[in-house]
Order: C-alpha cells, then sequence, then structure tokens
C-alpha cells in the first residue's frame, strides 16, 4: 500500500523515464541487439515498473498515471518475453538458396497435393472439352483461347511472318502486366487458404481445368507443339509458382483445422506464418521471371523463333528449377532440422 | 454451451503477475481508418500518374520505349502501393499507418509481444480474403463475430487493433475553487480514501461535480448527499473537518483529493504511444 504517492512517484519517475528511453532506442532500430548490461538493466526497470503498477492499481485517484504504466509496461513486456527470433538483417541472397528451397521441402507434401489437385481439374477439364466443344466457351475465359486453335495458330505465324516485330517495346508493359496479374492470382490462392484451405483447392481445381481444356484442344486440333512452344517458355515457372502459391494456401488451411497437431490455434497459426511469408516471395520472384519469358519470348512464334528453340528453353529451366527446389541450401540433416 | 462474448479491451496476465489492459477497436472506426488509408493510397498513385505524365514529355527526344517504361512502372505501382502501403507502414511505424495514426489505432500482437515483420505481412497478405466480395465485408463480419474483433488476416497473424487515445485529464479548475479543502488537513486518512475508493467509484463522483448544473435543484441535493453517504463510509475524517460542510462541498473536497494534480508535479509530456505521462 502507498501511503505517500508524491512521495512514491516523485522516486520512481527516474527508473520510468529510464525505462521509456530505453525502450525508445529499442523500438528506433528493428535491427536492435541486446548486450547483457542493457538487458539486464532493462529487466530490473521493468520489474521495478511492474511492481509500481501493481502497487497503484489500488488507487482510483490516479487513472492516468495507471495508464502511463500500463503502456511501460506493455511494451516493456513485449521486448522482454519475446522468445522468437528477433529480425535479422535480411540476407537475400542466403534467402534464395536456402531459405526458399528449405522452407519447400519442408513442406512438399502440401506441394504433391496440389500437383494433384490440379492434375485432377486438368483431367475434368480435358474430358469436358472431348465431349462437349461448347464447353469451351465455358471453361476458357480469353477470347483467343476459344477459337479453332488450327485457324488461331496459322493467324499467328502468318502475322509474325508478315509483319515487323509489332510487339517491340510492349516487352516491359507485357511483363508488369503478366507479373502483377499472376501474382494477384497467387496472393489470392494463398490467401483463399484462411477458408480451411477450401479457396486454395477451389482455384487450384479451376485453374487445372483450363490447363486440361485448353492442353486437349489444341492436342485434338493437332497443334501440340504450337501449343507446348508457346506455353513451356513460361508457364515451366508460372505454373509451378501458383502451385506454390497453392502450398502456402493448403498450409494456412492445415494450421487453421490443425490436423494432426496438439498445438493450439493460436500456435499453429505461429508456426506456420513466416513459412507462408517465404513461399509467396519466392513465388513473388518466379512470376517476375515467368512475366518477363511470356512478354517477350512465348508471344513469338514461327518463323521468328522456332519452336524447338523454345520448348528447349522451357524445359532447361523446368530441369533447373527442379534441381533448385530439391538440391539447393541442402545438406544433410539440416532440412530435418529446419 | 457457454457463448464466448466480445470484449472492449484485452488484459494481459505477465508472468510476473502483472496486469495491463489495451483497449480493442471497433469495426467502425477500424473502416474510418481504412478509407484513410485508401484516400492516402490514391494521393500516391495520382502523383505517381501526374509525374509519369510529365515524363510523358520526353517520349519525342528519348522514343517510345522509354514511355513503355514509366507506362509499366505505373502498373506495377498501382499493384504494389495497395499491397505494400500497409505492409511497410506497419513495420517501420511499429503497427500503424496514416488512417491508424490519426484514429489513434495500432496493429499489436495479440499477446502482447512485439510485433513481427511476418506478422505485419500475413495481416496484409489476408487483406484480399477479408475485403471479399467487396468494402470489406468478409473482414468487417469477421471483425464483428469474432471475440476480439479480429478479421480473418489478424486471426492468421495472431493480431489485434487497439486504441491508444490520447488520456486528457479532466479540466477541474473550473469546478473545484482554490479555497481552503478541510481534508487535506488529514494526510493519512486522505492517503486511505485514495486507496479505498475504486475507478468507478472516483469516477462517479467526477461525473456529479461536472455536471451538477445539469440536475435538478431537489436531485441535486439528493445524489450529493447519497454520494457524500458512501464516501463518509470509506474513510472517516473527524468531525473538525466535515462540520458545517455539505454533501456538495464534501463531494468537491474528495474529488479534489482524487484528482486535483499536486503542485509538485510536472506538467505531461506525450509520450511514444500517444499516451501523456502525468509526471
Amino acid at each position: 500500500m502507498i501511503i505517500d504517492l508524491e512521495r512514491f512517484i516523485r522516486e520512481e519517475r527516474p527508473y520510468w523515464e529510464e525505462l521509456e528511453k530505453t525502450l525508445g532506442r529499442i523500438e528506433s532500430d528493428v535491427a536492435y541487439r541486446f548486450d547483457l548490461a542493457t538487458a539486464r538493466r532493462l529487466h530490473y526497470l521493468y520489474e521495478r515498473t511492474s511492481t509500481g503498477l501493481s502497487r497503484l492499481s489500488t488507487f482510483a485517484s490516479e487513472p492516468e498515471l495507471h495508464r502511463y504504466l500500463e503502456t511501460l509496461v506493455a511494451r516493456a513486456y513485449g521486448e522482454i518475453h519475446e522468445v522468437r527470433g528477433k529480425s535479422h538483417r535480411f540476407a537475400p541472397l542466403r534467402w534464395a538458396y536456402r531459405t526458399f528451397p528449405r522452407t519447400f521441402r519442408r513442406n512438399v507434401m502440401a506441394f504433391w497435393l496440389t500437383v494433384g489437385i490440379t492434375l485432377a481439374g486438368s483431367a475434368l477439364g480435358g474430358a469436358a472439352v472431348s465431349f462437349d466443344v461448347q464447353a469451351k466457351d465455358i471453361l476458357m475465359p480469353f477470347p483467343h483461347l476459344q477459337i479453332d486453335p488450327r485457324e488461331r495458330v496459322a493467324e499467328e505465324e502468318k502475322e509474325q511472318s508478315d509483319k515487323e516485330d509489332e510487339r517491340q517495346g510492349t516487352k516491359v508493359v507485357g511483363t508488369s502486366f503478366y507479373f502483377t496479374h499472376n501474382t494477384q492470382v497467387a496472393i489470392t490462392t494463398l490467401g483463399l487458404g484462411a477458408i480451411w484451405g477450401l479457396g486454395t483447392i477451389i482455384i487450384l481445381f479451376m485453374n487445372g481445368v483450363m490447363i486440361g481444356a485448353v492442353t486437349l484442344d489444341y492436342f485434338n486440333a493437332g497443334e501440340t507443339t504450337f501449343l507446348v512452344g508457346w506455353l513451356l517458355p513460361h508457364g515451366a515457372i508460372e505454373i509451378p509458382a501458383i502451385l506454390i502459391a497453392g502450398q502456402g494456401g493448403l498450409l494456412l488451411g492445415k494450421a487453421l483445422i490443425g490436423w494432426d497437431s496438439r498445438l493450439s490455434i493460436k500456435a499453429r497459426l505461429r508456426a506456420v506464418t513466416p513459412d507462408l511469408l517465404t513461399l509467396i516471395a519466392g513465388v513473388a520472384i518466379m512470376l517476375a521471371w515467368a512475366g518477363f519469358i511470356e512478354a517477350s519470348l512465348s508471344q513469338y512464334h514461327e518463323p521468328v523463333i522456332p519452336y524447338w528453340l523454345k520448348i528447349g528453353f522451357g524445359t532447361v529451366e523446368l530441369v533447373l528449377l527442379a534441381l533448385f527446389l530439391t538440391l539447393s541450401g541442402r545438406k544433410r540433416g539440416l532440412d530435418e532440422e529446419a | 454451451m457457454k457463448r464466448r462474448e466480445r470484449v472492449n479491451s484485452l488484459s494481459i496476465r505477465t508472468p510476473e503477475g502483472i496486469v495491463f489492459s489495451m483497449m480493442l477497436a471497433g469495426p467502425v472506426t477500424r473502416f474510418l481508418a481504412y478509407i484513410i488509408d485508401v484516400a492516402v493510397q490514391v494521393i500516391v498513385l495520382m502523383i505517381v500518374s501526374y509525374i509519369a505524365g510529365l515524363l510523358g514529355v520526353f517520349t519525342s527526344v528519348l522514343g517510345p520505349t522509354f514511355y513503355e517504361w514509366v507506362y509499366a512502372l505505373v502498373m506495377i505501382a498501382s499493384f504494389a502501393v495497395p499491397i505494400l502501403y500497409a505492409m511497410v507502414l506497419e513495420w517501420l511505424w511499429r503497427g500503424q499507418t496514416v488512417g491508424k495514426r490519426l484514429l489513434r489505432l495500432r496493429v499489436v500482437d495479440e499477446n502482447g509481444l512485439r510485433l513481427q515483420f511476418t506478422q505485419v505481412a500475413i495481416r496484409n497478405l489476408l487483406r484480399v480474403v477479408d475485403s471479399l466480395p467487396a468494402l470489406y465485408v468478409v473482414g468487417g463480419i469477421a471483425c464483428v463475430v469474432s471475440q476480439k474483433g479480429q478479421r480473418l488476416g489478424d486471426f492468421a497473424a495472431n493480431t489485434v487493433v487497439i486504441r491508444t487515445p490520447k488520456i486528457a485529464e479532466p479540466n477541474l479548475d473550473h469546478v473545484l475553487s482554490s479555497k481552503y479543502n478541510s481534508l487535506r488537513d488529514y494526510p493519512h486518512i486522505e492517503a486511505r480514501l485514495r486507496q479505498r475508493v475504486s475507478p468507478e467509484e472516483a469516477a462517479i463522483a467526477l461525473q456529479a461535480v461536472l455536471r451538477r448544473d445539469e440536475l435538478d435543484p431537489e436531485a441535486r441535493i439528493k445524489v450529493f448527499e447519497e454520494i457524500a453517504a458512501h464516501f463518509k463510509t470509506l474513510a472517516i475524517f473527524p468531525e473538525q473537518a466535515t462540520f458545517g460542510t455539505a454533501d456538495e462541498q464534501f463531494v468537491r473536497n474528495v474529488v479534489d483529493v482524487l484528482f486535483r494534480k499536486r503542485e509538485t508535479t510536472a506538467a505531461a509530456k506525450p509520450d511514444k504511444a500517444g499516451v501523456g505521462t502525468p509526471l
């Protein structure tokens, strides 16, 4: 119990001010590192202020002082009781070559699930177009996909042999467009995992339906080479990127459902958020590359660029991506530990 | 099954047994902050477009490719600004954007711990779900239904939005005169009174004094009679201290004891969280 409140305030005031100053210093630098002396002093000040708050809590007459001490204690509490890793200076190369591929591998089952969902969608899309040609109008939202594949190929090849490069200069705009559009789709795919993964599953399935429908349409028309030459250079990166975003969405859904875990929902979400962020950041980088390739290579056909070259390029990309995701940052035992 | 009710404040008990609380922000205030943030983003994008328009003048000199680059940058800015705006500001300003700062809101960790970048990023990435189908309908419903007023992004990131109001002291000088207060002659009983009065009781006495002119004369006498009687049971002052003092004057003296600034205390100064220190 405090008998002489004025004296109490007078004596404690320097400690409160010191705590406020220390907190201000820590909060102004995101990467602040404590030395032992500072940590000890901070802990002492925190405990002293907490005691002051506790002693003052019976005093109705000091709501403002009470609130001030509550704020101080809350701020100090956040710093002292934080046991999660503090933000390090971001190391982009280390992140790209170690953190991202390891995160991918650690959650690879979710990735295979996205592959399965997309393949199931593709099978349905392919079957729908095989049995009902009218289904194209519904399954393919883009006008250039709805025309007969033979007509489109003949038209595009003729255009490119007759004219100068009309797309000259639009590559940058095209890259920006494809990047922004696809990244939006990727974020939505991941974000819809917040409804227990269902939104992610629906997007992946519908994406699969569209891919399956287009593939079978061009295959039936005998234009497989054109299709592969058109899709593979950017699709080799773009499609896995969307699948990885889906991987993130399924991880989010799993954390919300709490399958096979004894942790609380809060703990599960805390555990999964760094992985989600790593995956979506990796996806954004992949989509920037895919957007550039789509604008500068995929839209060019024979006779400007031979199909074998485009298919070869796409295949190399796919192999390199697979090698990167499976081998980069791998050290015996480290993946499991991480 | 017991229904979990919505709460207005978030109380945290530290391992040391200290309890502190933070006031939670409501969906309406948060939506207003969002409107301000959207306005800021629109202004930023208008500035970017204006600069792009000015740069277009150089197209004739630098060629059409130059303008393609400018156009592409505008396109990327239109995409990136809405996504990165809140993410960057909340990280740099410790849970605040322009709108939140103006309306004195702050994003904090649900357990009172330090806000991490992953939390800031996830809560902002999941805006895409909260904003479905339009105007934050999903987020708004989640916010109203949730016990702690969390939208889906907050829920996934383990964050809450709190209010950090500037605490204004009641201006007592115009209601409390600088007359002699007989209760001040007994500092030990004065201290006992301060210790025994609950915040609610103190608030009732303060409101009665502040709003005394709004009461009818009869009601005024009755209200102050009841309040004075109650306070007299909490700390018993000697007869000399209360002799000849009307009930209203007694309550004013009590309020003076409870709320009046001491001469030794310095002027309040704002701290980082917008809460004034009364020292």
